[in-house]
């Protein structure tokens, strides 16, 4: 005997996006660092910031309003067309 | 009723079936009215030659029984135009006299009332079939197992589940959920992380069901649903976070009672189903519609078993304070749900303890140690006091506020103790914050107090909280409509 039931899932497939070019080299390019607003974040992204400012990229930094929620469109917008590439600092 | 319904033939239309003995008793009636051509067309909802007339027409199918809703049969239905006018139920020779306008109904040897029986149209088997066919239907996908798959392993496989059985969602199990609502299926209750979709009556119905359900718990799984899924309550950031937090519900008002929650011997524990499967359903729907699943958007270091689904109601009866709900202004014949960020669940004993004020301390050093005792002021709680504990607050005259304020005041530090270093333990405060005092859990809110619990034993219950408010989830209440 077969049985039928409702699909309890939200039935929707993802939709395929392709991901933005890979940057070859850190010379001239501008790189976003983000900073989820946990304790510490900052201590490792300054580290991070300096290293990559030897290499020759420019760095802005951002930080979310709080770890516990995505961040803010308007943030992800900012760093999307700002920034060649993102650095997410995620935790302690 | 304007409709689009199928049109009925004008005059007088009886609905029947040979499975009644009204509809039986009634054929000698029926063949009179016939032969007087009194009646349009009598519709047979089981055997075709029944009643063996000309006028009786097949509705085997159900198809206008189930869109002109007969709900018993006999069903004696005037019609003008098409469109039903009036309509009488069951077999009363002198109702149906008056409504056919018929003096002396023939013949009069048979037995002058009988009620009838329940029209197949309503048949609680068929519900889901008839509601596919010609109802609204369901907007689900309808999926099919194969004859040699086992039903059970099928969903498992198709990771539809927590990691207990779920019970096949069956059209029929489904329409027999949504009979539990007067909400319509189509009705999107809310955007449900972390995928952010529509997440519709009868999606949540289905996960209901899954879950175990009955139907009358389908109101509180709304509800529920309705206060997880906001920005204040922040269900994705539950979801995501790291630590072993969920959300924790808790049911106050009549439906506690109505619905057969559980609020005390082992409240917190197996045995009840609504306890056990309504915050399973809540959880369900997260997982099945909003894509919430661990190793994916839920990245729980160590999880919880209160993931599973933690739900009860407040002892009220047995209480002696107001009600969570009425100290919010609900009245008590208001249902609400509450939906608090929460750890499982951990006992504090204190069997010793007489006096109110000692046990006002004993309860705070107690919840010191929630998250960890160094840390302070950005976690809620819930103490579920006992009822044992509860009466030496009551017996000395103290307030439900007045324990609040006791405890948190009870829990109050120097900081010198719990900035970061301090005691030789890396974990604290920022050391800006040497040299005063704080309390535990922020004054005002910070600690929410129910009274539940069996009878006997000297304990209370704390449930931990997550980073509270804005920087991570605002606990919050909801009252519960049907």
């Amino acid at each position: 005997m077969t049985i039928s039931v409702l699909d309890p899932t939200d039935e929707q497939t993802p939709s395929h996006r392709t991901r933005a070019q890979r940057i070859t080299s850190l010379e001239g390019t501008t790189i976003g660092l983000l900073d989820i607003s946990k304790p510490r974040g900052d201590i490792f992204l300054d580290t991070v910031q300096s290293l990559l400012e030897k290499k020759g990229a420019n760095v802005l930094r951002f930080t979310k309003p709080t770890f516990t929620k995505p961040a803010p469109v308007d943030l992800r917008h900012e760093i999307a067309t700002t920034c060649d590439a993102v650095i997410e600092a995620l935790a302690d | 009723m304007t409709d689009n319904r199928p049109n009925l033939p004008d005059g007088f239309v009886v609905f029947v079936k040979r499975d009644c003995p009204t509809c039986e008793l009634i054929v000698p009636v029926l063949e009179v009215l016939f032969l007087e051509e009194s009646l349009s067309a009598i519709f047979t909802q089981d055997d075709v030659s029944f009643p063996d007339l000309p006028i009786t027409s097949d509705d085997t199918s159900l198809e206008l029984s189930f869109l002109h809703e007969i709900e018993t049969v006999p069903t004696l239905i005037k019609v003008e135009e098409g469109q039903e006018v009036a309509r009488i139920v069951g077999w009363s020779r002198e109702e149906w006299s008056s409504f056919l306008s018929v003096e002396d109904l023939e013949p009069k040897d048979i037995r002058p009332y009988s009620p009838g029986c329940g029209s197949l149209s309503v048949d609680p088997d068929l519900q889901g079939e008839l509601q596919q066919k010609y109802g609204s239907g369901a907007s689900s996908r309808i999926i099919k197992f194969a004859s040699a798959e086992d039903e059970f392993e099928a969903m498992y496989d198709r990771g539809w589940s927590d990691g207990l059985p779920i019970v096949p969602p069956t059209i029929e199990r489904v329409f027999a959920m949504l009979a539990g609502t007067t909400r319509e299926p189509d009705e999107i209750i809310a955007l449900v992380p972390p995928n952010l979709v529509d997440l519709t009556v009868e999606k949540i119905a289905i996960n209901a069901v899954m879950a175990g359900c009955k139907p009358e718990y389908l109101p509180v799984v709304i509800a529920a649903l309705e206060t997880a899924c906001n920005d204040e309550f922040n269900m994705h950031g539950l979801l995501a976070t790291t630590m072993p937090v969920g959300p924790i519900i808790f049911v106050n008002g009549p439906v506690g009672k109505s619905i057969g929650m559980n609020s005390g011997m082992n409240l917190l524990g197996q045995g009840n189903r609504a306890n056990s499967t309504i915050g399973r359903a809540v959880q369900l729907a997260i997982r099945n519609v909003g894509g919430g699943r661990p190793g994916g958007v839920d990245r729980a270091t160590h999880g919880s078993p209160a993931k599973y689904g933690l739900c009860f109601a407040e002892d009220e009866e047995g209480s002696p304070w107001s009600s969570y709900a009425e100290d919010l202004g609900f009245s008590s014949e208001q249902s609400t749900v509450t939906l608090f960020p929460g750890e499982s669940p951990r006992v504090i004993v204190d069997q010793l303890s007489r006096s109110p004020d000692e046990l006002a301390r004993s309860l705070a050093s107690g919840i010191l140690g929630n998250t960890h005792p160094k840390l302070v002021m950005g976690f809620d709680a819930i103490l579920i006091v006992g009822p044992e504990h509860a009466s030496r607050f009551a017996e000395a005259g103290w307030s439900k506020e007045k324990v609040n304020e006791e405890i948190i005041n009870h829990t109050i530090r120097e900081t010198d103790h719990l900035i970061r270093g301090a005691d030789g333990i890396g974990e604290g405060l920022p050391e800006v914050f040497a040299g005063a005092t704080i309390p535990k859990l922020r004054p005002n809110g910070g600690l929410i107090i129910l009274h539940g619990g069996g009878e006997a034993g000297l304990f209370s219950a704390i449930i931990g909280g997550w980073i509270s408010g804005d920087k991570g989830s605002q606990y919050q209440t909801r009252e519960i409509s049907l």
